[in-house]
């Protein structure tokens, strides 16, 4: 047992913590406000490696662990929600190619995306397709060497920026699940539509877009695995990805929790700092309880990810449930320590809050994270 | 990182198991019942070398680290909680005092004996008027020539009448605070040591509670544990580990109500909203296992563990609370009838939110840690 981080990933995370210390707190308002995605930022992380984190060394990355991988996520969502989007979708976007894509695929398609040349996305939800992947209507028909594909996607992060996408189909739809396959498009040979970006609660840095498949043809060669095989590598990405949501959690909530801390030492009221009260005080020993306890559990997930451990599906989904609702709770309770000013966007706490509820919505919604734990308890 | 436990650890674990499902849990709830000390249980345990866990061999014991001490009472409590907070009280609270602050001599004399069982270990802090603020407790004692001599009323002592020898903490010097607080080792069967009253408890009904009464009890000096006025650090580093067995203490009784709530649920068509509950309880039982394994760690490996045993402490403790009132909703009327191990998980968890810190206590050591910080 080992509870520390290797000085490897002290290193990489001491790198993080400075960038976004220097680069992303400043920013992180504004890019809410304004609700655009902070190009600069992917700039940053592209030419400092930290895209490179989901990557092992001989696809172009710098590491391929699950833990480095929810280390940053949380480094970056302690300042800002969005911006950790740009590396978590950057893995989960990879993960299809990692998980199930031929050596050959690997070579070619890895290395642009950890140097951050390229933006990748997974495409698995429509608009009728949410909870009940299995459910999804896109289709993808062969011709030689060639497929075509035809339908649309929803809630799509960085689908409008992305330039490889993962898309799952239904290669034979009439076989519900087992019809559905994975395809890499490559935006410039395979172009996309993106018509619409959605207005949200939060995590408005990061597009999240509505997509159209209208013939758009993916070469053979960019299939994922066998035909049919789709369904399963996509739960097994989300497995994988998890953890890293339960991460984004952790860091939404630890970002809100150091400020309202320190807001609490210096606001004075009757006469002394707000911290004094024990009221106060035990709302921090509650937050602070919480929040350990979901490290703990996402991190653990994380190695499990990484060990290829049987119980993964279960542990990560453990790490998802549990970590998104104590950050719910722990932004919301933040909120109100600061009391009318938290609720002002002069200051990030309320921000944080309104990032912290996609957390408990999307790689599953915390219901289906219940059903997939239930359904592993109860096997 | 690695958060899985060693090899060695699973090894122990295992043969924990057998042990306390084998041994252990057939006595559970007839223990419960006739609110009887669990005989069979700490003698088996005697025999099979579970009293020293933590003891060093050249002392006697297993020599084993707070890992394998929070994996002992674990599973122990998922058989019985109440064997379970005897041998937790003897192994931390009870032997860890003169373990960490005896002098060689101290340990020479007292340590084999806690360690092979033939004494049990206990800790007499609490005392009617001094509950959380243990600082201010009142029992005295006084220097008389190469001895102490001791008086004043210990409250909610477990093991008590059980003990063979008691850490007793009492004031020696004028401060009326932490300063002035002496810890002595006092055999049981010290003359004017007596038990006073023995309490019936909501829960762990195997464990006795009770009073313990000093009149005029005279200590030789050479069993002041620590330097004259130390005794309040030594209460407190021993409640720091003491809080690391009451955490697995938890776990034992959480993880055996989610066990006997998912059997119950597998044997009977479910609603969904039966599912949803069990994968709460089984997802908030394993955040509180790997903080309680986490402080285990940082005590085990010497690094500073006061906040995470309290977070593990306050995390773990509420959860059994919260999963043993789930698991008898769970289960419905028949987990509610007497004799049934839902009822008595609800009634042993409650003893844990308050004892070696109520929870509230450990509310304000963490904000304490919290708000100084930085």
């Amino acid at each position: 047992m080992d509870f520390e981080f290797s000085e490897e990933q002290i290193a990489i995370r001491d790198t993080i913590r400075e960038l976004v210390q220097d680069r992303v707190a400043p920013r992180a308002a504004e890019i809410d406000e304004k609700g655009e995605y902070p190009k600069d930022i992917e700039k940053l992380f592209a030419q400092n490696g930290i895209l490179g984190i989901p990557f092992p060394e001989q696809y172009g990355g710098i590491s391929g662990s699950s833990v480095s991988i929810c280390m940053g996520i949380e480094e970056i969502a302690k300042a800002c929600a969005s911006s950790s989007l740009i590396l978590a979708v950057q893995a989960l976007g990879s993960y299809p190619i990692l998980v199930a894509g031929s050596e050959e695929q690997k070579q070619r398609l890895c290395p642009p995306l950890a140097a951050g040349e390229k933006i990748a996305a997974y495409a698995l939800s429509e608009s009728g397709s949410g909870s009940d992947a299995a459910a999804m209507k896109t289709t993808a028909r062969r011709y030689g060497d060639e497929y075509v594909l035809n339908g649309s996607k929803q809630f799509i992060t960085h689908g409008s920026i992305a330039s490889t996408l993962v898309v799952f189909a239904q290669t034979d739809p009439g076989d519900d699940h087992r019809g559905i396959s994975a395809f890499v498009l490559e935006r410039e040979k395979s172009p996309w539509q993106a018509p619409k970006l959605e207005h949200k609660l939060g995590i408005r840095g990061s597009p999240t877009a509505q997509l159209v498949f209208e013939d758009v043809k993916v070469p053979a060669a960019n299939r994922l695995g066998e035909e049919g095989a789709g369904f399963k590598i996509a739960l097994a990405v989300l497995d994988r990805s998890r953890p890293g949501i339960g991460a984004q959690a952790l860091g939404i909530a630890e970002g809100a929790f150091d400020y309202a801390l320190a807001y609490a030492k210096e606001r004075q009221q009757f006469g002394q700092p707000i911290a004094s009260f024990q009221g106060m005080q035990f709302m921090f020993a509650d937050m602070a309880t919480q929040i350990e306890a979901a490290r703990t559990l996402v991190y653990r997930a994380a190695t499990k990810v990484d060990a290829r451990a049987p119980d993964l599906t279960k542990v990560a989904a453990m790490a998802k449930l549990f970590a998104s609702d104590m950050a719910m709770k722990v932004t919301t309770d933040c909120v109100q320590v600061l009391g009318g000013y938290g609720y002002i966007s002069d200051y990030p706490v309320e921000r944080m809050m309104r990032d912290a509820k996609i957390t408990q919505i999307y790689e599953g919604t915390n219901q289906i994270q219940k059903v997939v734990i239930a359904r592993a308890l109860l096997r | 990182m690695d958060l899985e436990l060693a090899p060695h650890h699973e090894a122990f674990r295992a043969s924990m198991r057998e042990f306390a499902q084998g041994v252990v849990e057939p006595h559970a709830a007839e223990v419960d019942r006739d609110h009887r000390f669990p005989e069979e249980s700490i003698e088996a345990a005697r025999h099979a070398g579970l009293m020293g866990v933590l003891i060093p061999r050249e002392y006697g014991g297993a020599g084993l680290d707070a890992i394998a001490f929070a994996l002992c009472i674990e599973e122990l409590a998922q058989a019985c909680a109440s064997t379970a907070v005897i041998i937790d009280v003897h192994t931390s609270v009870g032997s860890e005092p003169i373990l960490l602050f005896g002098t060689e001599e101290q340990k020479r004399q007292w340590l084999p004996r806690l360690a092979s069982g033939e004494l049990l270990g206990a800790f007499a802090l609490t005392e009617p008027a001094s509950g959380s603020d243990a600082a201010s407790l009142k029992t005295s004692a006084r220097h008389v020539g190469g001895d102490y001599v001791l008086n004043g009323t210990k409250v909610f002592i477990t093991n008590i009448g059980r003990a063979g020898v008691y850490i007793v903490f009492a004031r020696t010097g004028p401060d009326e605070r932490a300063a002035g607080v002496s810890a002595f080792i006092v055999p049981a069967d010290s003359n004017g040591l007596r038990v006073g009253q023995v309490f019936k408890k909501m829960g762990l009904h195997g464990s006795p509670t009770g009073e313990l009464v000093l009149e005029d009890v005279v200590v030789p000096a050479a069993n002041r544990l620590a330097a004259d006025g130390k005794g309040f650090t030594v209460a407190m580093r021993a409640l720091d580990s003491g809080r690391i067995g009451i955490s697995g203490q938890a776990l034992g009784i959480a993880q055996a109500a989610v066990d006997q709530a998912r059997e119950v649920l597998a044997a009977r068509p479910r609603a969904q909203g039966d599912d949803f509950a069990l994968a709460e309880m089984a997802t908030r039982l394993e955040s509180a296992r790997l903080l309680v394994y986490r402080a285990a760690w940082l005590c085990a490996s010497k690094r500073p563990f006061t906040r995470i045993a309290s977070m593990a402490k306050l995390h773990s403790t509420d959860t059994a609370m919260d999963l043993a009132l789930g698991a008898l909703e769970l289960a419905g009327e028949d987990g509610a009838i007497a004799g049934s191990p839902f009822e008595r998980h609800v009634r042993d968890a409650k003893a844990l939110q308050i004892y070696e810190g109520s929870n509230q206590v450990q509310r304000v050591v963490i904000s304490r840690d919290l708000v100084n910080a930085r």
